[in-house]
């Protein structure tokens, strides 16, 4: 019995409940004319449709949270699971295999002492479907009769309707704070027994990064935990290598677009900007380790730099910057926009070039506008993982030289999760940690930017 | 710009000094004009040098080496029945009546010893679906190209050891070696050679995912920009909620990784790598996108439609699913669409919910083992085969062309239903 069999009974059975609902509603008409019911009969209908809908799929969701259990428990209580080992793995794994073998969902056991088990759990499963689907009937009789034993011409079904649009609405917009608070829930649940092991002030000041997922858990080395590298290798590629491409090129592709160019060149030419936007990163990624990083490697090598890693933070953070330009460039567009154009008049009047009231009036009128647009650039660039996975290297340095590897935290993130340790070890829990961290830090630079851009925006309107 | 009046008659401050000075002004205004259209170029010139390499490399990627060889079918004695050919296990049955060494027979004749031994050891697989799709086949000689060892396959294209470049060159001057166009690389899936591989699996795969992730990111997300739009009330709560939309949005992608695995995984554990599991974590981060296009399109509709919906004695929920709704419909699917294209991109926040596993065979339902395309990006990527590269350049092209096609829907529907009011 699945989950999708069940609710397609309740959308069956809703149906119903709407027809004969709005089918008491039209008699109404008939049996007394002059009387005028206080709802129309569509939502007589609706309303016996959610008194059948709803309480099905409560039911449905305790069901099938429900229903395995049930089915494990007579299973257990069968002859056939006497022969069971008494705990742990081996009987897990029985159960399983023989649970898999009743579902189809493989041909055969694997394992012979399973097989007994088998017939067992078949019976169990073909027991609780009926008595799951006869309860699911019930219980959209049960509500369906309710709601239409309700049906009259005095009653106000429309407002009753329209109260439970409310509240799924209501509903909806609570999954946004849910997400937040269950992202802020896990990190911080797993950071904290994170620093339970590790000492926070090795984490956050230490300076050499080298977990071992191999190590024993029980006595973690703190000093392996160091998260100084991560910390500047993710600042120095995001923040200082991306930006110095970004920037520059992103600010003059806006001024040259909003400024300069005819609205047939812009037509053109702002989509392409947006393709670059919409390219994947994981293709940026592939792009920066096959193509840019061995031409860095090579151009540094040809002009004798010896030592040039072929993943070098250099070649992670251009590509990067790359990426980051239209997301610049926009912003630029949106601050330099909101600047009133008297401003950019006066100043031609006067006898300005284009290019003096750009840099003289223009840009640092919408100076906190780009600022802001330059933080959340930045919290973009910094959350990036999918190029430094690719091209920047795994090794953490502590070195300011663009051609060395480097790693940031997204990539230990990374690193640490799909290694092979196993989850409660303090290598795989740091990755929470390091997740926590980047967390904060993209939500101030957010939240400073946002109420940046609200400010400046209101200065001008 | 007309051009600068630089005559010193022209008055008292017409100098030659002043003269001076504005020839550097209009210098300076040309080098910042070039400086603008430089970036523009730049970003440009990037844009067509990634895509012209991955086009390059990508071509390749959809052909492979094959080796044509003739096999007498009639001659071999393999007998097929119509029960046979649609029973499950068709390929082992055609296997023990001797098929892969009939194959292996057919080959050494006709490419000699050497030549055979480069045959792709599945290559009798192919024939025996090419027998279960025509067994018609089995009634007289045809010729089959089958798949080459990545050797041999390195050897065509110039690379590799000195004997298969020379085995590859004479083979391919007898005319049967040559580079084909692949078809089936569209409807295979990831295997361990270059030469074998496909990229429906991981096609499939993401297909299943964004149908969980539009099945629950846009109904959230329609219904909470109806409500943040048009009923919340101005207090601390709403507040609350708008805040938390819009740092959603800026979060990292790999933060929503770690809430997948630490909730997701931790509620499901036998689920790791499907789909459901995939597309829950990828519409926590595309609602917010939803969210935020939806009330940008929940607030072009004019309020005189909500008026006078109100004024002839619509209720509050009336005037939204009536008028309001119908008329941002147009704006909030052109946002969901640029939201899922760049789920559909999405690779690092996957990677963490385990959906990096080998899978061979593409995924048969919601809750199968199955990866995605920017997924079998990676993974190829990782791969140290000559093959792969090409490979890889040639999965992204798929990848590309379904975000192109996405975009194009999005701005069509934008071009086609946008009013102003």
């Amino acid at each position: 019995m699945s989950p999708i069999t069940l609710i397609l009974i309740a959308i069956g059975l809703g149906l119903a409940g709407w027809l004969a609902g709005r089918a008491k509603a039209w008699s109404f008409k008939k049996s007394e004319p002059e009387t005028r019911p206080l709802a129309r009969p569509t939502y007589h209908a609706w309303y016996v449709a959610l008194w059948v809908v709803i309480p099905v799929l409560v039911f449905i969701v305790i069901w099938s949270l429900v229903a395995p259990q049930l089915v494990l428990q007579s299973v257990l209580a069968s002859p056939a699971a006497a022969a069971l080992p008494d705990i742990g793995f081996q009987r897990e794994a029985w159960l399983s295999e023989a649970r898999a073998v009743a579902t189809g969902a493989s041909p055969a056991v694997f394992n012979q002492s399973a097989a007994p088990l088998v017939e067992p759990f078949q019976q169990a499963i073909s027991q609780y479907n009926l008595i799951g689907y006869v309860l699911t009937v019930l219980i959209a009789f049960g509500g369906g009769a309710w709601g239409f034993l309700r049906v009259r011409p005095d009653f106000h079904a429309r407002t009753r309707v329209e109260r439970t649009v409310m509240i799924v609405l209501l509903l909806a917009s609570l999954v946004a704070i849910l997400t937040t608070f269950g992202i802020v829930a896990s990190l911080v649940f797993e950071t904290v027994r994170f620093f339970g092991m590790v000492s926070p002030i090795d984490f956050l000041f230490g300076t050499f990064w080298g977990p071992d997922p191999m190590s024993n858990p029980d006595n973690p080395d703190g000093s392996r935990f160091g998260a100084i590298p991560l910390f500047w290798g993710t600042i120095f590629i995001g923040a200082i290598i991306a930006m110095i491409v970004a920037i520059p090129l992103g600010l003059m592709s806006a001024i040259y677009l909003t400024q300069y160019a005819a609205p047939a060149v812009r037509k053109w030419v702002k989509p392409a900007l947006e393709i670059l936007a919409g390219i994947p990163t994981v293709v940026y990624g592939y792009f920066a380790a096959l193509t840019v990083a061995p031409a860095v490697r090579d151009l540094a090598v040809s002009v004798g730099i010896s030592g040039a890693s072929s993943e070098s933070a250099l070649a992670a953070g251009v590509v990067m910057g790359v990426m980051i330009i239209p997301f610049v460039s926009s912003m630029a567009d949106d601050s330099m926009a909101a600047v009133p154009s008297a401003m950019r008049d006066g100043s031609l009047a006067m006898g300005a070039t284009q290019s003096e009231t750009i840099k003289r009036v223009l840009f640092p009128a919408a100076l906190p506008g780009i600022v802001a647009g330059i933080m959340l650039a930045v919290s973009r660039a910094i959350g990036e993982t999918m190029i430094v996975v690719m091209a920047a290297g795994a090794s953490s340095n502590l070195t300011a030289n663009p051609l060395d590897t480097m790693t940031t935290v997204t990539y230990q993130i990374v690193a640490m999760l799909t290694g092979e340790g196993s989850f409660d070890h303090p290598a795989t829990l740091s990755a929470f940690a390091l997740g926590f961290v980047l967390f904060l830090v993209t939500l101030v630079l957010n939240i400073i930017a946002l109420r940046v851009v609200k400010r400046f925006r209101e200065a001008y309107e | 710009m007309s051009s600068p009046e630089t005559q010193t008659a022209g008055g008292p401050t017409r100098t030659d000094a002043f003269a001076k000075r504005l020839a550097k002004r209009y210098r300076a205004e040309k080098r910042f004009r070039a400086m603008g259209l430089g970036a523009i170029l730049f970003s440009i010139a990037v844009l067509i040098f990634l895509l012209g390499n991955m086009l390059s490399n990508g071509v390749a990627g959809f052909q492979r080496a094959e080796l044509t060889v003739p096999i007498d079918l009639a001659a071999s004695g393999i007998v097929a029945d119509e029960a046979l050919l649609t029973s499950i296990d068709a390929v082992q049955r055609l296997e023990m009546q001797g098929l892969s060494a009939v194959v292996s027979a057919a080959a050494e004749a006709e490419l000699g010893a050497e030549g055979a031994a480069q045959v792709d050891l599945d290559g009798w697989r192919e024939v025996a679906a090419a027998i279960q799709s025509d067994p018609a086949l089995l009634n007289g000689a045809s010729e089959f190209d089958l798949a080459t060892s990545t050797d041999l396959a390195s050897g065509l294209a110039g690379e590799g050891s000195p004997e298969m470049q020379a085995l590859a060159q004479q083979l391919s001057a007898d005319g049967m070696l040559a580079k084909n166009w692949d078809w089936g690389f569209l409807t295979r899936s990831d295997a361990t050679g270059p030469q074998k591989v496909g990229i429906w699996g991981a096609l499939k795969g993401s297909m299943l995912t964004m149908i969980v992730t539009f099945l629950l990111a846009f109904p959230i997300g329609v219904l909470a920009a109806l409500y943040l739009e048009e009923y919340a009330p101005k207090n601390r709560w709403t507040d609350f909620i708008e805040v938390s939309i819009n740092n959603l949005a800026a979060v990292p992608s790999i933060i929503f990784g770690l809430l997948g695995l630490a909730v997701f995984l931790a509620l499901f554990p036998n689920l790791r790598s499907a789909p459901l599991i995939g597309g829950m974590t990828l519409a926590l981060m595309t609602m917010p996108v939803i969210v935020i296009s939806g009330r940008n399109a929940i607030k072009a509709v004019p309020p005189s439609i909500r008026d006078g919906a109100l004024a002839v004695g619509a209720s509050p929920v009336q005037v939204v699913f009536h008028h309001v709704l119908p008329l941002a419909l147009p704006g909030m699917l052109t946002g969901t669409i640029i939201g899922m294209a760049r789920a559909l991109g999405e690779t690092a926040p996957l990677l963490l919910i385990g959906m990096r596993a080998f899978v061979a065979t593409p995924p048969d339902g919601f809750t199968s083992p199955a990866t995605v395309l920017p997924m079998q990006i990676f993974l190829w990527s990782d791969e140290i085969d000559r093959g792969f590269v090409e490979r890889t350049s040639a999965a992204i092209i798929v990848l590309l062309l379904f975000l192109l096609l996405m975009n194009g829907l999005a701005i069509y529907l934008r071009n086609k239903f946008e009013k102003t009011w």
